[in-house]
């Protein structure tokens, strides 16, 4: 049954390739990611399975991550479908510097969506090291081009350096793969398949130096994608070059999937009794991250960087949580969940800013509120969420980590993590509330009123959001209370 | 006949670091793909499976002809053939290749021998090879002598597996090989991009992005300075 997770996006990106014209092509991406969408769910209904050979299975951290790629996948997709309509065909004038461009053609960019699609489904599946990193390199390859959907100077700056600082990164996590096979192996004695639940089975014979090394390299291999500091040099220009749908499913998506390929390995270490090991670097790259990107926060003059060091802020609270493990990681779990809802929200709404104002600078955007009405609610609820104000979602994981942290007692990680979440607070702030209220500039076409293809995707990725501030349901409760456990928490 | 094809992957490394000609360095990545198809031939004792020789060959023609095509390709439209003011120069790259060199040797003191019959040269050699690849990326100005410096990383790495022995899966080691090639592949047709849109492959220049420029942020006094130079001015 798994395999038609893989095989329905992946056989409609290439009919993407083949159709010739517009309008097919949008309902194909459409229909396919809906058609995900009901296949996972009836999957994680089935509840976790595999393959014979159990290279492709579903387990207590894919049942997670796999429904949650795929709710956000069809609101982008519902979203693209509406921005692609709307979005100016041939040659347009750059808003920023005034030369020309014109856009890549839609059947790359829908072929290479739904490619997308394929590879993050396949990391969330694998269960062999090598098949893994595979995938996660196939993430990057396929969404290089989406990055570069406004061909312009930018965007190609942006694609270059995504491009090779995640290659390089993730040619990292080979090594680390090797030195795995090296841990796992023992003289005169058959290979051990790099099989995530035979290593854990056998975790036992593993040499113990030999997986700290390749722990090492693995975070520092797919941390590189995950957008760790100081990896993460990638990720604000890729994030805030590639059109809004892309860089809502790079930051809700893509790096979740990353940091999926880092627990994997944790999950192998904890069962060697390695565990601590792990945790200790998770903390520390968590700290780092949370610190660097809220510098970065304060002061951004650009809202869609602004957003994009968020991401690397909450990738930093995420590995913090997994980190302290205990309560913390079951917190760090859900937070992934809000985050990513979260984000996605914020970067279509970002887009409607961005189309109608055509700029993203934060001090040339004013009055969203009386000009678009609908996204600047959501703007501002948008950022009341992401920067964990009660009631929403993000409240209750950030608090939950919190209380993990003072439960161990680490009052000094618990006060560092308290005074970066204050700083980024303060940075989105004096950001974003200006640009939602004040007085709007005069724009040279009157501005037509929001279409709902561009209002209701992020409406109820927000609507998701705020129901996990208010109630987790208890299938859901259970589901990362197994999630947390199988990376050595309660 | 393993010790020969070694040194000759050392050499080559030796040689990318040391050459400013852009084709060049090209021909010697491909040749780089030849000898570890060779390599990989080889360095397993034992049967010569058929799993073994599809993968080799598979290997020669992507690592040592296509790849090296594509990237020919990319190279053609631009008027560009040397690499101009390197970061590093050339002589302090060799040194650095050779100081590789020699802490590679030493790095693989501390790995375990699992393959005695294996030559004690693979794994040094195999390290000096992604160290040479990482510092091409970093010390080189041109995107497309990064694009190399990725292959010639991704070259070594091959290679400790071939020295480790760790033979990940015959169908894994193909999603590899065609992972390395399709990056390739994208990397080349944005090269032909960036130097369509710059009229230059200099990565350097790729600098419009960015958040922190070396110097410190506008504090008050800027308007001050500012209003002094406009004045001068």
């Amino acid at each position: 049954m798994i395999w038609t997770l893989v095989l329905v996006p992946g056989i409609a990106g290439f009919l993407a390739f083949l159709l010739r014209s517009d309008r097919p092509r949008r309902i194909l991406l459409l229909a396919a990611a809906l058609a995900h969408a009901v296949l996972t769910a009836v999957v994680c209904l089935e509840g976790p399975q595999g393959l014979p050979g159990d290279w492709l299975r579903l387990d207590e951290l894919g049942v997670l991550f796999l429904p949650l790629t795929s709710a956000l996948f069809l609101a982008a997709a519902w979203y693209g479908v509406d921005y692609l309509a709307h979005e100016v065909h041939g040659p347009q004038r750059d808003p920023e510097e005034g030369a020309l461009f014109s856009n890549e053609p839609e059947a790359i960019f829908i072929g290479c969506l739904l490619f997308f699609l394929t590879t993050m489904t396949l990391v969330i599946l694998s269960q062999h090291f090598g098949l893994l990193w595979v995938s996660v390199e196939a993430t990057t390859l396929v969404s290089a081009p989406l990055i570069y959907f406004h061909r312009h100077h930018r965007s190609l700056e942006a694609t270059w350096k995504y491009l090779l600082v995640c290659s390089v990164g993730i040619a990292l996590a080979l090594l680390g793969t090797f030195l795995l096979a090296l841990a796992a192996s023992r003289p005169g004695c058959e290979h051990v398949p790099l099989l995530v639940q035979r290593l854990m089975d056998d975790a036992g014979g593993l040499r113990a130096e030999w997986l700290k090394v390749a722990f090492v390299f693995f975070l520092i291999g797919y941390g590189t994608k995950m957008g760790l500091a100081p990896l993460h040099t990638w990720l604000p220009d890729a994030h805030s070059e590639a059109p809004s749908v892309v860089s809502a499913l790079l930051s809700g998506a893509l790096l979740n999937c990353a940091f999926l390929g880092i627990l994997r390995v944790q999950q192998v270490c904890v069962a060697a009794g390695e565990g601590a090991f792990g945790r200790d670097l998770l903390v520390l790259f968590g700290l780092l991250s949370m610190g660097l990107a809220a510098v970065f926060i304060l002061r951004q003059p650009d809202f869609k960087r602004l957003l994009a060091y968020s991401s690397v802020e909450h990738m930093g609270i995420m590995a913090l949580g997994v980190g302290l493990g205990g309560v913390s990681a079951f917190g760090a779990f859900l937070h992934a969940l809000n985050h990513s809802l979260t984000k996605g929200m914020l970067f279509l709404i970002a887009g409607n800013i961005l189309v109608l104002y055509r700029t993203k600078a934060v001090a040339d955007v004013r009055g969203v509120w009386r000009v678009l009405p609908v996204s600047g609610a959501l703007w501002m609820l948008g950022f009341l969420a992401l920067t964990g104000s009660p009631p929403f979602g993000p409240f209750l994981s950030e608090f939950t980590i919190l209380k993990g942290a003072l439960e161990q007692g680490r009052g000094a990680v618990a006060v560092a993590y308290l005074f970066f979440l204050a700083l980024a607070f303060v940075g989105m702030a004096s950001a974003i509330l200006p640009m939602a209220q004040g007085a709007p500039r005069e724009f040279s076409e009157k501005p037509s009123g929001e279409r709902l293809g561009s209002i209701v995707p992020p409406a109820l990725l927000g609507a998701f959001v705020l129901m996990l501030g208010v109630y987790v349901p208890e299938q859901l409760q259970t589901a990362i209370q197994t999630a947390a456990r199988a990376v050595g928490g309660p | 006949m393993m010790d020969v094809l070694l040194v000759l992957l050392a050499l080559t490394n030796l040689a990318l670091l040391g050459s400013s000609r852009l084709g060049a360095c090209i021909n010697t990545v491909a040749l780089q793909g030849v000898l570890l198809a060779l390599l990989s031939l080889f360095a397993p004792t034992g049967e010569c499976s058929l799993r073994l020789v599809v993968l080799s060959i598979g290997m020669l023609v992507l690592k040592a002809f296509v790849c090296p095509w594509l990237l020919r390709r990319a190279l053609r439209g631009a008027r560009v053939s040397r690499e101009i003011e390197p970061f590093i120069g050339y002589t302090a790259s060799l040194m650095i290749g050779l100081l590789a060199l020699g802490l590679s040797f030493w790095l693989s003191e501390r790995f375990p021998r699992l393959r005695p019959d294996l030559s004690p040269l693979v794994l040094p050699v195999a390290l000096a090879t992604v160290f040479s690849g990482l510092f091409l990326i970093v010390s080189r100005r041109k995107a497309l002598t990064q694009a190399l410096g990725y292959l010639v990383m991704e070259n070594g790495i091959f290679a400790i597996g071939v020295a480790l022995s760790q033979e990940l899966s015959f169908l894994v080691e193909l999603g590899v090989l065609l992972d390395v090639f399709f990056a390739v592949f994208v990397m080349g047709i944005t090269l032909f991009h960036i130097q369509r849109e710059f009229d230059h492959i200099d990565a350097d220049r790729l600098s419009s992005l960015k958040d922190w420029s070396g110097r410190f942020p506008k504090m008050a006094f800027d308007s001050e300075t500012k209003i002094l130079r406009e004045g001068h001015e």
